[in-house]
């Protein structure tokens, strides 16, 4: 009898130990601008983030094992976030991080992750992020240079070859500007000016008067709110007739409430989030995105834009490596390079050991503003 | 398009964004002519009467007209509590100390407007139309007319209130000599109060009037403060004409900065304070100290 009682708080004891070893959370980190400049991108990131980790765990985790986000606000600053990625991976313990928000941040970053062996997705677009290859980073956001390309082509579609680009004095811009340049060669484009303007400025028609007087026949702009909507409404002040097209950077709603009526006929390049409704059913993101877009309008009130998508796609990325098994740094980071397919926002992922960005132009869709309302084009 | 149409164009558009750099810059002289500050919270002011007319046209629906008129009152009413509770409290200031409070004050009134509206950037509807008005060779928008109008008024407006009114008499004397002006029963307190309500309202209309052309956010006060304060420090602080001179000096020559090589625009403002601070501190128009109001 007493051998009996013995065994049984013996299994008891057993059970306990084994129950709360599969309760305890699986720790996942997270970096983003939530404060400071590029708060436009942190906000809805962490906003995304932590709405795919809430819905995880209340379906019961992931084979049973929940997950827990631990978020840190690195406010831009790049020296902010090694020392909270160092947070992460020290005091934390976290399996793996997502984020930062921008390039200059994710950079600062690379080193620490690649030094600790942490997988790293990040949420910013810089090229040279995941170029060249390393074994511990990967990103969601598109290339710039996808974006570029999509914008040439359809230049390339209406015989133009002389075209002024106006980038922002900022990292974003200065990326742009780049890709812009690098790319332009390639199919036979030749940029007649190249000016910039600085992120706080509030008149651009110098500069816009300048292009006038040029011989281009078409204008590309690189930045991100508020600038290009001032830039809309110079060139139609000004009486400019050239197309003029932008970049991802501001297919948001805020741009055509910013810009009004001048953001009327304005091209861009852009996820395919904010015409999700527009996409065929045979497109394989559809579900996701339509899932994304309601679900975010729900929580907070406001459609998801592209940039939250990039917090989306890295958890899911996760979530997916952990489904398949994988629940230590390494096998995660194993799991995640050999992702195919994957069908999430900012496009249809298929990692592998030479390509941790995984994406191809088809990422993004050309869109038109019309009536106040994006445009699929083609 | 020819040189000189471009040439026309820099200009015009040179002298718009100037014509706001003066109404800042204005605000500066006021204040520091009544009470010798440099009130470094002007730029906020400006944000405040901007946000605050997105705020009472969008949120609360008002017409435009008395959503103009509301953001102005409120804004003064911001620059009596800041005069009140920041200024006022110091018995024996020194000009670092009154540096030190107006920057700090200028943080707060940013931190307030970011939690209360927000990091987002909003716009107005401009006051009547998008047509652009074609004027020898260049174009501009009805805005802009609105702005030099509202600009020209104002200017007129503070320029009769000091030489016509008692009030703007008393606060010139308190600029000439505080004790004096004590001494002859102007109440000194009064005064300075009064120049905060005056220059915070001048900024707020600035604020609104360029938010349809410019947009507005929480921390566009900055960078106009700076540029309203290089106004002020070219017009040797003068609350009148020098002043003015020297916000549109400064608005034209950015604008060709920009037209001639983009990315030194901000810098065109800070070579020409630097120069200013260094060859000329008493302002490019006046000789030696002068009367400045």
């Amino acid at each position: 009898m007493k051998r009996t009682a013995q065994l049984l708080t013996f299994f008891a004891v057993m059970l306990l130990t084994v129950v709360a070893f599969a309760a305890e959370p699986l720790k996942i980190g997270a970096l983003f601008s939530v404060t400071g400049p590029p708060s436009f991108l942190g906000e809805p990131e962490r906003n995304t983030a932590q709405m795919v980790v809430d819905e995880i765990n209340k379906s019961g985790g992931i084979k049973g094992r929940k997950l827990e986000l631990v978020i840190y606000d690195t406010a831009g600053d790049a020296t902010k976030s090694v020392q909270l990625a160092n947070k992460l991976i020290k005091d934390d313990n976290v399996v793996a991080i997502i984020g930062p928000s921008t390039t200059g941040e994710t950079m600062a970053v690379i080193p620490v992750v690649e030094k600790e062996k942490v997988p790293l997705i990040s949420c910013a677009a810089g090229s040279k992020i995941t170029d060249p290859v390393k074994p511990w980073v990967f990103k969601t956001a598109q290339n710039d240079g996808l974006a570029v390309a999509k914008i040439f082509e359809n230049l390339q579609k209406n015989k133009i070859n002389k075209v002024a680009i106006l980038t922002v004095s900022d990292g974003f811009g200065a990326s742009g500007r780049e890709q812009l340049k690098i790319h332009a060669a390639s199919y036979g484009m030749s940029l007649v000016v190249d000016d910039t303007y600085g992120p706080k400025d509030t008149d651009m028609t110098a500069q816009l008067t300048k292009i006038r007087g040029s011989e281009a026949q078409a204008i590309i702009c690189w930045g991100t709110n508020p600038g290009p909507a001032v830039i809309a409404k110079n060139v139609k002040q000004l009486g400019i007739k050239l197309p003029l097209y932008m970049s991802h950077g501001v297919s948001s709603k805020k741009f055509i409430e910013l810009a009004g009526d001048a953001a009327e006929g304005i091209i861009l390049p852009s996820g395919k989030v904010i015409v999700a409704d527009q996409l065929p059913a045979s497109d394989p993101q559809k579900n996701s995105l339509i899932g994304y877009v309601q679900s975010y309008q729900r929580l907070y009130g406001v459609e998801g834009d592209h940039f939250g998508g990039h917090a989306w796609d890295a958890i899911n990325l996760l979530r997916r490596a952990i489904e398949a098994g994988a629940t230590t740094r390494e096998t995660i980071r194993e799991q995640i390079e050999k992702s195919s397919n994957f069908a999430g926002i900012g496009g249809v992922f298929t990692f592998s050991a030479q390509d941790h960005a995984g994406l191809t132009k088809d990422a993004f869709v050309l869109v038109r503003i019309k009536g106040g309302d994006w445009q699929a084009l083609e | 398009m020819n040189l000189t149409d471009q040439l026309t164009q820099y200009i015009l558009s040179g002298l718009s964004t100037g014509a706001i750099y003066a109404l800042i810059g204005l605000g500066f002289a006021i204040i520091y002519n009544s009470t010798g500050i440099i009130n470094f919270a002007q730029g906020e002011f400006v944000m405040f009467g901007g946000m605050l007319g997105v705020y009472f046209f969008h949120k609360q629906g008002l017409a435009l007209p008395i959503a103009f008129l509301l953001a102005v009152v409120v804004t003064a009413l911001c620059g009596v509590i800041f005069e009140r509770f920041a200024i006022r409290p110091l018995r024996r200031p020194t000009p670092m100390n009154m540096v030190i409070i107006t920057i700090g004050g200028s943080i707060f009134l940013r931190g307030v407007a970011m939690i209360a509206w927000g990091k987002d950037t909003h716009v107005l509807p401009t006051f009547s139309g998008d047509e652009p008005i074609s004027f020898a060779g260049a174009t501009l928008l009805p805005q802009h007319l609105w702005i030099f109008a509202i600009t020209i008024l104002l200017i007129i407006g503070t320029k009769l209130f000091f030489s016509h009114t008692i009030s703007g008499k008393a606060m010139s004397a308190c600029a000439v000599n505080r004790r004096a002006a004590g001494l002859v029963g102007i109440d000194v307190r009064r005064m300075i109060m009064f120049s905060f309500i005056l220059s915070s309202a001048i900024g707020a209309m600035a604020g609104i009037i360029i938010a349809p052309l410019t947009m507005t956010s929480y921390d566009v006060g900055v960078m106009l403060g700076l540029k309203g304060f290089c106004a002020a420090i070219i017009g040797g602080m003068s609350s009148g004409l020098p002043t003015v001179i020297g916000g549109l000096l400064l608005g034209v020559l950015e604008s060709l900065g920009a037209g001639f090589s983009s990315g030194y625009k901000d810098a065109v403002a800070f070579v020409i304070l630097l120069l200013i601070l260094f060859f000329r501190p008493q302002g490019l128009f006046s000789r030696g100290s002068s009367e400045r109001v």
